[in-house]
């Protein structure tokens, strides 16, 4: 190996060519690679001896669009719902305008707008990260996906198959999935996952960042306690009130004080904080859950209008289970309130499903409890506790409507398959939503399966 | 209020009334259990706010009166108490104490008011009928055991009794379902039941119910409204609220066409189920039966533990047939059964499965069968 570990020599690649640069002193360091003339040369004294890559696409959605209109490729171009949305991706021009992923779309138009706004085609971009993940299992088949964008890479015991370090192997894979698929990727590489997501980001889009053993305590030491995954908002309120700000003071802590401090979190906070992070790249971390939500244009608080909102995304939803083959048992409902404040509720069902009508009856229900004149802003369904497809919506001897609806289902979706998305349609993704009343739920209105309130006692 | 009480029967009461009583209860009160004193009379009485009892039993009372005293304190008291011992009870005049004696030992126990204890709903019940115990232990017995204890499904967390009609026959039903099993027993139409509306009595009151009319053997009382029921038998009253929901239209789910019928000695099925199911991983407990003329195999295997098989003498002459089902609720099923002759009436492997119990046509059962 390379003596990395003193400090004074290093080592290094072409990102462009791949060519190896030889063992020199640091302050040799060549700008260009020798061979072909490219200023994208990589050196790290541990470069070959790193083993865990994150990589994560450039602003994915966005890179995508302009992929496939060459038109858009010099403009801002911002990825989003309407204008209520937020900001689902943006393009770096956009970025330079101060647009931010997240961001409401409002604010978004007014910063940049001259900005071109796509709505998501998600179908088209889940196809890309598919095609993207499938290279990154050619190299090692220890990867572990973080979302349709985004993956850990372990590549221990890779240099041997494919003659060249870890290093070297991510480096090729980014340069073919942009001859290849036609996006650019960001790569970070370290020795634990922790170190990798932190790298990946340090030079987007287009980098390749290394972050070693010998210098992964003082780097961290640097930056701010948010770097530190699982540490939020409230954890970081929670870390400034004791004067925690820096990674660095956690270090100067010992465990038992951590510990005693914070709990969990605090043993968690004692090893990231030291660059230490033994979660092994896991290919089974399997998909939690599954999810849809709107933002809608103007804030709701009728519950025949919410209701009206929700059956799109509950299609949506059982749409993405089916074709994962999956089928959930718990479902989520989220609310975000007009002022911001963020409701979820999720209930148990008998059996798994992956049925629309009935994540959307069981939604419904969590809805109405909901549906008290508050004015809601976005509301979301998800579901999770995953099962196999085959244990989905079994007969129920409690139920005798529930095989009727599986059948109608299913007959929709055989006329979806072969007419299309909107060839069949549920009489209620139609009929516009009556308002029941000022903002308020019929008072009248009962739970489904409930009787006449009892008059005789 | 002052009385003295032979302890046994005390005890007996307190026993009854006591297990009506939750272990934790938010409202301070419902802990407690009513005394009443009067004529020569003592009546105690406890609620959940949903089920409500109310025992009577002789006493001698010298001044009568009334109090609440922690359910459960009292019955601990009362039940270490020597046999054949004399209770006193006395309310201190301040009415804040609950004086107990019996032989040398002495016990104070703090009360609250009992204005605060909720009263119990006085009011008449429209529908009345008599039903005997047997029938009543009978009709509970075999469907209590499919009750669910689904919260989301709340309608199924009791039995559904009804008065049903089939032509000129009419009987009373009780039907319990959890989506899985289900199970229907019924008997002739008490008189006075004609019109009674469908009801879910919730599983509280059936087990308390049941409990108490183990070693009954006269007639109960049942009254009945859209929202109570209520047992009356000898010097007790049960009352409890009903599930406020629609059951299921479970006809529906009670297959007619199924054409596959296969017999077996109850007790041996009941037992290879058993020894079969050993085997069964714990989560899923399915156990396959495969049928073939005169004889069915049962089998389970288990990643983790191996495999069983067990072959059983069985009538049987239709096509051949796979079918898996959880051993639980096959166990469950055979042990209602009383009959020797247990009787399978199966359509194909997916569909619901009829049970039977050859010597007793009253009562019926359907199976979900699970994939293997």
């Amino acid at each position: 190996m390379n003596e990395a570990s003193d400090g004074t020599t290093t080592a290094g690649f072409c990102r462009d060519c791949g060519g190896l640069l030889p063992v020199i002193a640091q302050e040799d360091r060549a700008k260009r690679c020798p061979d072909c003339r490219s200023p994208r040369v990589l050196y790290h004294p541990e470069i070959h001896d790193l083993q865990i890559g994150h990589i994560d696409c450039d602003a994915f959605y966005a890179a995508i669009e302009k992929r496939d209109d060459p038109s858009l490729r010099d403009k801002p171009l911002i990825i989003g719902g309407g204008h209520r949305g937020v900001v689902s991706t943006c393009c770096y021009i956009a970025r330079m305008s101060g647009v931010r992923s997240a961001m409401p779309m409002f604010k978004a138009r007014k910063l940049c707008p001259e900005a071109t706004v796509m709505p998501p085609n998600m179908a088209k971009y889940r196809t890309v990260g598919l095609q993207v993940r499938e290279m990154m299992q050619h190299l090692t088949p220890l990867v572990e996906p973080l979302s349709i964008d985004e993956a850990f890479l372990d590549l221990s015991g890779t240099t041997q198959l494919h003659r060249r370090s870890p290093a070297q192997s991510l480096a090729d894979l980014a340069k073919r999935i942009e001859q290849e698929i036609g996006i650019t990727v960001s790569i970070g590489l370290s020795y634990n996952k922790f170190l990798a997501k932190i790298a990946s980001d340090l030079d987007k889009p287009r980098g390749f960042s290394v972050i070693g053993r010998h210098e992964a305590r003082a780097f961290l030491a640097q930056k701010p306690v948010t770097l530190i995954w699982g540490i939020g908002k409230v954890g970081a309120e929670q870390l400034a009130k004791d004067g925690i700000t820096m990674i660095g003071q956690l270090q100067e802590m010992e465990m038992p004080a951590l510990a005693k401090r914070y709990g969990q979190m605090g043993l968690r906070l004692y090893y990231l904080a030291r660059g230490e992070d033994e979660r092994s790249v896991d290919i089974d971390a399997p998909t939690k859950s599954i999810s849809a939500e709107t933002t809608f244009d103007e804030d709701i608080a009728d519950f025949a209008v919410l209701t009206h909102e929700l059956w799109p995304l509950c299609e949506k939803v059982s749409a993405r289970l089916k074709a994962a083959g999956l089928a959930g048992q718990v479902v989520h409902l989220k609310l975000k309130t007009a002022g911001f404040r963020t409701v979820s509720r999720q209930v148990s069902l008998p059996a798994p499903t992956c049925l629309a009508e009935t994540l959307y009856r069981a939604g419904r229900q969590l809805l109405e409890r909901e549906s008290n004149g508050t004015w809601y802003r976005l509301i979301g369904i998800g579901t999770g506790n995953f099962h196999p497809l085959s244990d989905a919506d079994p007969l129920d001897l409690a139920d005798p409507e529930a095989d009727r609806r599986r059948k109608l289902e299913a007959a929709m979706d055989a006329v979806r398959a072969k007419l299309g998305k909107d060839s069949i349609l549920k009489g209620r993704s139609l009929a516009r939503a009556k308002p029941t009343g000022s903002g308020n739920k019929d008072p009248g209105s009962k739970a489904p399966g409930s009787k006449a309130p009892d008059s005789k006692d | 209020m002052k009385l003295t009480i032979e302890r046994t029967a005390l005890l007996r009461s307190l026993a009854h009334v006591q297990s009506v009583v939750e272990r934790r209860n938010t409202i301070p009160i419902l802990s407690n259990v009513l005394v009443e004193a009067k004529g020569d009379r003592l009546s105690l009485t406890a609620t959940d706010m949903d089920l409500a009892i109310v025992e009577q039993t002789a006493a001698s009372v010298v001044s009568p009166g009334a109090a609440t005293v922690p359910a459960h304190t009292m019955y601990d008291i009362v039940r270490k108490l020597p046999d054949g011992a004399e209770v006193q009870m006395e309310l201190a005049t301040d009415g804040a104490q609950v004086a107990l004696k019996a032989g040398r030992s002495r016990f104070t126990l703090a009360t609250l008011p009992k204005e605060d204890f909720p009263a119990t709903a006085a009011s008449d019940l429209p529908h009345r009928f008599p039903l005997s115990a047997v029938d009543l232990r009978g009709l509970i017995d075999r469907t209590k055991f499919a009750i669910s204890t689904e919260e989301t499904r709340y309608y199924l967390n009791g039995i559904y009794l009804h008065a049903f009609s089939a032509g000129k026959q009419m009987a009373l039903r009780a039907v319990a379902t959890d989506g899985h099993r289900l199970a229907r027993v019924e008997m002739p139409l008490p008189e006075g039941a004609e019109n009674i509306p469908g009801v879910i009595v919730p599983r509280k009151m059936v087990n308390e119910i049941r409990k108490l009319i183990e070693e009954v053997d006269g007639m109960v009382e049942v009254s009945l409204s859209d929202s109570r029921i209520r047992f009356a038998f000898n010097d007790i009253v049960l009352t409890s609220k009903l599930i406020d929901g629609s059951f299921p239209d479970y006809q529906r789910v009670i297959p007619t066409g199924n054409d596959k019928i296969l017999e077996v000695d109850r007790r041996s099925f009941r037992d290879a189920v058993d020894r079969v199911s050993t085997i069964s991983s714990e989560k899923s407990r399915a156990v396959k039966l495969s049928l073939r003329p005169s004889v069915a195999t049962l089998s389970a295997t288990s990643a983790e533990n191996g495999t069983a098989v067990e072959e059983l003498e069985v009538k049987y002459d239709g096509a051949p047939l796979d079918i898996g089902f959880n051993s639980k609720y096959l166990l469950d099923v055979a042990d209602q059964i009383d009959g020797d002759g247990l009787q399978l009436v199966l359509a194909d492997s997916v569909a619901p499965t009829l049970v039977r119990d050859l010597a007793d046509a009253m009562s019926l059962y359907v199976l979900m069968p699970m994939r293997v």
